[in-house]
């Protein structure tokens, strides 16, 4: 060990640590590339504006716009499903319980635990709720398995954001006799409001990028989503049908669905991002 | 004596209004808390009740021990799959460490205020994409690759080791998997090192620089054995990410059922069998039991998971 | 002085944080084996001072550093000059111990180790790293307190302890130098005492530097006396003479406690 000297070992381990942050970045950047690389050039006005002529698999004519709207429509609704579900529990957890409480712990415990579960049990589980109501694969469906999928992770975003506010503010709310309902409602979702629409938009960008629960839940078809009980088409199963195919025709609109759903989702990233710096340097005042 | 409704009375109207409403929204919020939180036990209950004419017909060692998987036939043995998903997941989080807590320590101690939240900016956007995009690109970049380069290379060089012995001639093996998982879990595995590390007090730093130690030295022996359980943490989140990931993995890694003998062999994990198969489900007695089996077997494993690495956690905190 | 070389001489030393200066050109002397304590109303740069003397500046971003210190006539900033070794020569003691996450011995040994005297690796069969541990144990005072249990974690014991185990930790490199940030500030007064009375017998053989906002504690300790204020240096000289006799109006108010 005498003739690896520290200053040599750091030169060593420094190297390293560029090199695997260097990967890292290049790796992903790649993944970046590589779809625009394909998509890019499969985009046009008619992929965004047609939906598939003569069948998602074989037709050789027609766009992707039954992807786009289908998803819009899943993960929409699936979001303002999570938030109605979302909102009152995070407050619960803030405003009615103290931080420190066991009660507190054990539900963010239930909560963490929720987070964890892999997106194709929540398709499962949809799937046998589907099955108990006797309702075949549709947008209500996939609404459904979604909306469980975004609820912890909106949760945990909000809970995050609502306990930013000073308790300070919430004490000299109570001391005026607004009760607490009140001040959950009215002061703190307005004191919040950036930060709980960061939370939002991360739920959102995860429910509309999923393809494993929608899988089970929602189905897939070739036409705009038209009832909420019929079957819906999404973007990253548009991808995964139609990647595989003899057809060019058909794998171009894999390619365009691949670099749409892309481009979504970063701008969501961007914009939470935004958000939060937002919102951090409004509450430092 | 007038016939209105004084000031007063007016005024304790409207706060007794005010305190039900209180107590209204307090109840109803709780309720809702509560079902949240038997969200999760209720998942596994359906899919007990689900799973429980497969567990009643064959017996337990059966399914998960026997790798002959022909539902036509009535077999059902989970081995191939339970070994797939393993093998991937053991071989992704292997080739995933070294680089994100390499990686890690980088932006903690090393990287520059600036780049620091450039580099984690990008990876922090970067976490957002879905499995279905790393899937293509494993598709397109990864499966050829493979197939064309590393498969024949490989095992031109190594082929003396069954590990390395490419019998697949397509790319889509167990090595593409893992590499495509590997990818997808550098951000959690980065992001919660890199918090992990980056808590560690600054007095300790300098306790240990007052010494005469060079930054590395400072870095391997003090702030890394104190971010230690937080670095375990950190990676067994990752790992029950891994496990539980499906299209990427459906899309590269072959999908053949048999317990890899080398990398280059195709696997088909758990997560894969249940989304390939959900359409024919209904079609075969006992398949769809089997699958929600499948996908029960899977829930258990990432929640043991979850809560030791939470478990882990809460003693790292204990030490603050 | 009195004839003696200072060991460490400061020569122009400015300091600034981002854009704002916190220390405006100061000039000044270290005398060897001497305790010299740096006093001042909080804010005014002591802690900044102290860590110009051993380069810690370094590992902060947004830290710019001009002028000289000497340590032994060499500029510790120079080029040519290592880290690593000005920071050997130059030890220091926190306000708030910090033991490193192992046990008691291995924090004394520490040092000892890093600087290759004995492989990091080596576990400790070196019967010296065992005579070196206890002997700077004793000069620390916790010896007999846990000889019993060198193995154990460092962190299960009470902040005095480890105030003292910090002491001794710093002692095993063998310093030229100690230099002291508040050292007794998180303790209770009995481990403060002892921490001072430790301080006062190392004087002999090692030149100590000591920041403190505790008067008292510098009329105790200090044979030499800086006083800063704003970034300044104001006035430095003898203890007596700065206690007793000081010439500037400042001085003389931060002392009788008007002003600090």
């Amino acid at each position: 060990m005498k003739i690896i000297t520290p200053k040599f070992e750091e030169g060593i381990f420094k190297s390293l640590m560029l090199f695997a942050t260097a990967s890292v970045l290049i790796t992903l950047g790649l993944i970046l590339a590589t779809i625009v690389w394909r998509g890019l050039p499969a985009l046009n006005f008619a992929m965004l504006t047609q939906t598939p002529q003569g069948g998602y698999y074989l037709g050789e004519e027609g766009g992707i716009l039954n992807a786009i709207v289908g998803s819009i429509f899943l993960a929409g609704g699936a979001t303002f499903l999570a938030i109605i579900l979302s909102l009152p529990i995070a407050l619960y957890l803030q405003v009615f319980l103290t931080p420190s409480s066991r009660k507190a712990y054990w539900i963010r415990l239930a909560l963490d635990v929720l987070w964890g579960v892999p997106s194709i049990v929540f398709g499962a589980f949809g799937f046998i709720i589907l099955l108990w109501l006797g309702v075949r694969a549709s947008l209500l469906g996939g609404i459904i398995a979604l909306a469980l999928l975004e609820l912890p992770i909106m949760v945990r975003g909000m809970d995050e954001a609502i306990g930013m506010v000073p308790s300070a503010l919430k004490e000299a709310s109570y001391s005026l006799g607004i009760t607490k309902y009140e001040t959950a409602s009215k002061i703190i979702t307005y004191q919040t409001a950036p930060g709980l629409m960061t939370a939002v938009l991360l739920a959102f960008g995860r429910g509309i990028g999923d393809a494993a629960a929608v899988l089970f839940t929602a189905g897939y078809t070739d036409r705009l989503p038209d009832s909420l009980f019929r079957p819906a088409a999404s973007l990253p199963l548009a991808v995964f049908f139609q990647l595989n195919t003899p057809f060019p025709a058909v794998q171009e609109r894999a390619y365009a669905s691949a670099i749409v759903l892309t481009a979504i989702v970063l701008v969501i990233s961007i914009l939470a991002r935004w958000l939060t710096n937002r919102f951090t340097a409004h509450i430092l005042h | 004596m007038s016939a209105g409704i004084t000031g007063e009375e007016l005024a304790v109207l409207v706060l007794k209004r005010r305190k039900n409403k209180n107590r209204l929204a307090r109840t109803g919020m709780g309720f809702l808390t509560l079902l949240a939180t038997m969200l999760v036990p209720l998942i596994i209950a359906a899919l007990y009740i689900r799973a429980m004419p497969i567990l009643e017909a064959k017996p337990l060692g059966e399914l998960l021990f026997s790798s002959t998987w022909q539902p036509m036939k009535n077999a059902f043995g989970f081995l191939s799959f339970i070994a797939g998903t393993l093998w991937i997941t053991a071989l992704a989080m292997i080739i995933s460490i070294p680089p994100s807590i390499l990686t890690a320590i980088y932006l903690a101690e090393y990287s520059p205020q600036r780049i620091r939240s450039v580099i984690k900016s990008f990876i922090d956007i970067l976490a957002g994409i879905p499995s279905v995009i790393f899937g293509v690109w494993g598709m397109l970049i990864i499966v050829p690759f493979i197939r064309n380069f590393l498969g024949p290379t490989m095992d031109q060089w190594l082929g003396f080791l069954p590990l390395f012995q490419n019998n697949n001639p397509t790319g889509f093996s167990l090595l593409a998997g893992s590499l495509v998982l590997a990818v997808m879990v550098f951000p959690i595995i980065i992001a919660l090192t890199e918090e992990v590390i980056s808590a560690v007090p600054q007095g300790l730093r300098e306790a240990s620089l007052t010494l005469g130690a060079t930054r590395w030295q400072t870095t391997r022996h003090v702030v890394m054995r104190r971010a230690r359980l937080g670095i375990v943490a950190a990676v067994m989140l990752g790992f029950s990410r891994a496990f539980g990931e499906t299209m990427a993995v459906m899309m590269v890694a072959g999908n053949v059922p048999l317990i890899p003998r080398s990398i280059f062999d195709p696997v088909y994990p758990l997560t894969a069998l249940i989304a390939n198969n959900y359409g024919e489900m209904m079609s075969i007695p006992l398949y769809d039991s089997a699958l929600l089996t499948g996908a029960l077997i899977l829930l258990i494993i990432v929640l043991i998971f979850n809560l030791l690495s939470r478990l882990v956690l809460v003693q790292l905190l204990k030490r603050e | 002085m009195n004839g003696e070389k200072p060991h460490i001489e400061i020569q122009g030393l400015n300091v600034w944080y981002n854009d704002e200066q916190a220390l405006i050109n100061i000039t000044s002397e270290i005398p060897k084996h001497k305790i010299t304590a740096v006093i001042g109303p909080s804010g005014c740069g002591k802690t900044t001072l102290l860590k110009c003397l051993n380069r810690l500046h370094e590992e902060v971003d947004g830290i710019r550093v001009a002028g000289g210190v000497l340590l032994n006539g060499v500029n510790i900033y120079s080029q040519e000059v290592d880290v690593t070794e000005v920071r050997t020569k130059v030890g220091m003691l926190a306000p708030k111990p910090f033991p490193l996450p192992m046990s008691i011995y291995e924090n004394v040994a520490f040092g000892r180790r890093i600087h290759g005297l004995n492989s990091v690796l080596d576990k400790g069969n070196g019967r010296n790293l065992d005579k070196y541990v206890e002997n700077y144990l004793q000069t620390a005072g916790l010896w007999e307190e846990v000889k019993g249990r060198l193995s154990s974690s460092a962190s299960q014991l009470s902040t005095g302890q480890q105030q003292r185990l910090c002491l001794a930790r710093a002692l095993a490199v063998e310093p030229e130098v100690l230099l002291c940030d508040e050292p007794t500030s998180a303790l209770d007064p009995i481990s403060a005492q002892r921490i001072e009375e430790l301080l006062k017998s190392l004087k002999e053989n090692t030149t100590i530097v000591l920041v403190t906002h505790l008067l008292r504690q510098a009329r105790r300790l200090a044979d030499y006396v800086i006083f800063l204020w704003m970034g300044e240096l104001i006035e430095c000289g003898p203890a007596y003479k700065i206690f007793n006799t000081p010439q500037d109006e400042r001085t003389r108010a931060y002392i009788s406690g008007d002003i600090g």
